[in-house]
């Protein structure tokens, strides 16, 4: 391993670049969180002052709260989303078991259609996927969210756990067959215990499009009662557009969440892309 | 063929008659993936063949390619919002691929202190949804707010400013840049990992040579690191031509000013859903969706068997 035997103007400027754009991609968030508890007039007057008892304000958190059911909201947001994890993960390794521990007619084949959907974008069908969810009453329902997202999922879910699925050691799986385990039993008490950190790192893939998503609840449930996070955040913002403290406040919620998630889940992400989990 | 894989591989599970569990396994996936996602993308491509003919849905061949190619009402609406999302694409391949390289590089460099702070701190805006960070911007380079002319007057630039997005010919670069920001964190990653793949023996024998520094860079990572760019090339290409999001939240379904930052994304949204004046149209959203798929497919075949297949890869 060769240490910094490097110059150390040179790595003074590196690190000065580096913190430049830290500043950059921090900038905007922190400017948001701040002024979201200040005044309107100190937002005004002093955007980039940290808040003083003085200008301390929480006027616009009342307004978000009290106008928009931003508690609804998020529990639709948890729902489509912890469900969909919860799908893509179970049916994802299912398949990616029978994927790669079977050999059968069709297997290379099948892997390759179920791959598919890594390149090509589901949106691509929204016209048909709306008709389907009209003529199956499922328009401005969670259930319909929860079916797309859980069909945008499984392709890079499966690919991933197969990958895993492949390292988990044969004479494993063929001890417990030797003391009569059913594949079930091998599947779900054997190999899905060992794969949990692959489980972890496709969870995590999987839950920042979904939570993000704007496009499928605007066209397949944009009604009040089924509004997630991002599309209340969106209409709310839209109609409040001049109440600066009320627009900041509902940015700073709708921030809040991802960033629990990212501090909670950044090294199992962070570890997934660096052991070549998405290469 | 079945009987020679038995043959030589001994780890092959003892053969039954119908092994059922495989069916079971494989089921709900191949359900719902097929149901929701392949079903709807064909329907979608057939759709694009059909019409409204004196009420009746019929078959009219490339009909609907002909009129969205050249019917001077939308045809105009379409290449405009094709070359939009070209120029699109060029600065996300110009500015936010290049900028990930090099922080990665940077991030990569051995004994650098408080790389993973640099690195989480870069990756935050990547989580944030479009419809966070296209208000965030849009407040920032609001005039009203000032943020923006406010920061550049402490470097002097404050008569450069402008409202860059509500601009016709400025619009369509300051949207690309914003998005540029959000993921900038995706380039950053691949590549981050690709460059700690390299092993130790290759660097050490490059500095034994005297290859250290920009040269090591140019002569020995960047050749090792191009599977990894080809990959985030196709993954931006996939991105920019799906994108939809950011331009709705920034510039609303209209894409202004004057269309000019409309892109497929967005005029399939207002071709095939309709907006404030305009009938939805479901057979010409079918059929601009239809155009996206084979535009995207047109670019991740490219990628698949012309530029991967040439790309020397480097086995350690």
């Amino acid at each position: 391993m060769s240490k910094a035997r490097s110059a150390p103007l040179r790595t003074a400027l590196i690190h000065l670049a580096l913190i430049a754009y830290t500043i950059v991609a921090l900038f905007p968030v922190f400017l948001t969180l701040v002024n979201s508890f200040k005044s309107r007039n100190a937002i005004f007057r002093e955007p980039m002052a940290l808040p003083t008892p003085s200008t301390f304000s929480l006027v616009g958190y009342e307004t978000v709260l009290q106008q928009g059911d931003f508690l609804g909201y998020f529990q639709n947001s948890l729902i489509v989303t912890v469900a969909s994890i919860a799908l893509v993960l179970l049916f994802g390794a299912m398949a990616a078991f029978a994927l790669s521990e079977y050999r059968f007619r069709g297997n290379t084949l099948l892997g390759l259609y179920l791959a598919l959907g890594i390149m090509i974008p589901i949106r691509l069908g929204t016209v048909a996927i709306l008709q389907g969810m009209v003529a199956a009453g499922l328009v401005n329902t969670l259930t319909s969210l929860i079916l797309v997202y859980t069909a945008q999922g499984l392709p890079l879910a499966i690919f991933i756990l197969s990958e895993f699925m492949r390292t988990v050691s044969d004479d494993l799986k063929n001890a417990g067959r030797i003391d009569g385990l059913s594949e079930y039993s091998i599947f779900f008490r054997l190999v899905l215990p060992l794969v949990r950190p692959a489980m972890a790192t496709v969870a995590v893939f999987t839950m920042i499009p979904i939570w993000n998503d704007l496009w499928f609840p605007l066209i397949l449930a944009p009604g009040e009662s089924t509004k997630t996070v991002t599309l209340g955040a969106q209409m709310f913002i839209g109609q409040f557009v001049t109440n600066w403290n009320a627009v900041l406040s509902a940015l700073s919620l709708a921030i809040l969440p991802v960033m629990v998630l990212y501090v909670i889940f950044s090294r199992q992400l962070i570890r997934g892309i660096t052991s070549g989990a998405v290469k | 063929m079945s009987d020679t894989e038995i043959a030589d591989i001994e780890a092959v599970p003892i053969r039954r008659s119908t092994r059922w569990h495989i069916a079971v396994f494989l089921a709900p996936a191949f359900l719902v993936y097929t149901a929701v996602m392949i079903l709807p993308l064909i329907e979608t491509l057939r759709l694009s063949l059909f019409n409204t003919v004196e009420g009746q849905l019929a078959f009219v061949g490339l009909g609907n390619f002909k009129v969205l190619f050249s019917d001077p009402r939308l045809s105009a609406d379409f290449w405009n919002a094709l070359g939009n999302n070209v120029i699109f694409f060029i600065i996300h391949m110009l500015v936010q691929n290049p900028v990930g390289i090099a922080i990665a590089a940077m991030l990569s460099l051995p004994g650098l202190r408080f790389a993973a702070f640099y690195r989480s701190a870069i990756f935050v805006p990547t989580l944030l949804s479009f419809v966070i960070v296209g208000f965030i911007w849009k407040l920032i380079l609001s005039p009203i707010w000032g943020i923006a002319p406010g920061l550049m007057d402490l470097v002097g630039l404050k008569s450069f400013f402008a409202p860059w997005l509500g601009k016709p010919d400025t619009a369509l670069i300051t949207v690309s840049l914003i998005s540029v920001w959000q993921y900038v964190g995706i380039p950053m990653m691949l590549i981050y990992a690709a460059l700690l793949n390299i092993p130790d023996e290759v660097l050490e024998a490059a500095e034994c040579d005297g290859i250290t520094g920009w040269s090591q860079f140019w002569k020995i990572k960047l050749p090792l690191i191009l599977p990894s760019i080809g990959i985030v090339s196709v993954l931006t290409f996939v991105g920019n031509f799906n994108a939809f999001d950011l331009i709705y939240t920034v510039q609303g379904a209209l894409a202004g000013p004057n269309g000019s930052t409309d892109i497929l994304g967005t005029l399939l949204y207002r071709t095939f859903f309709g907006f404030q004046n305009q009938m939805g149209d479901r057979s010409m959203g079918a059929t601009i969706a239809a155009v996206m798929f084979l535009i995207i497919l047109a670019g991740v075949s490219l990628y698949l068997f012309v530029i991967q297949r040439r790309m020397r890869r480097y086995q350690f």
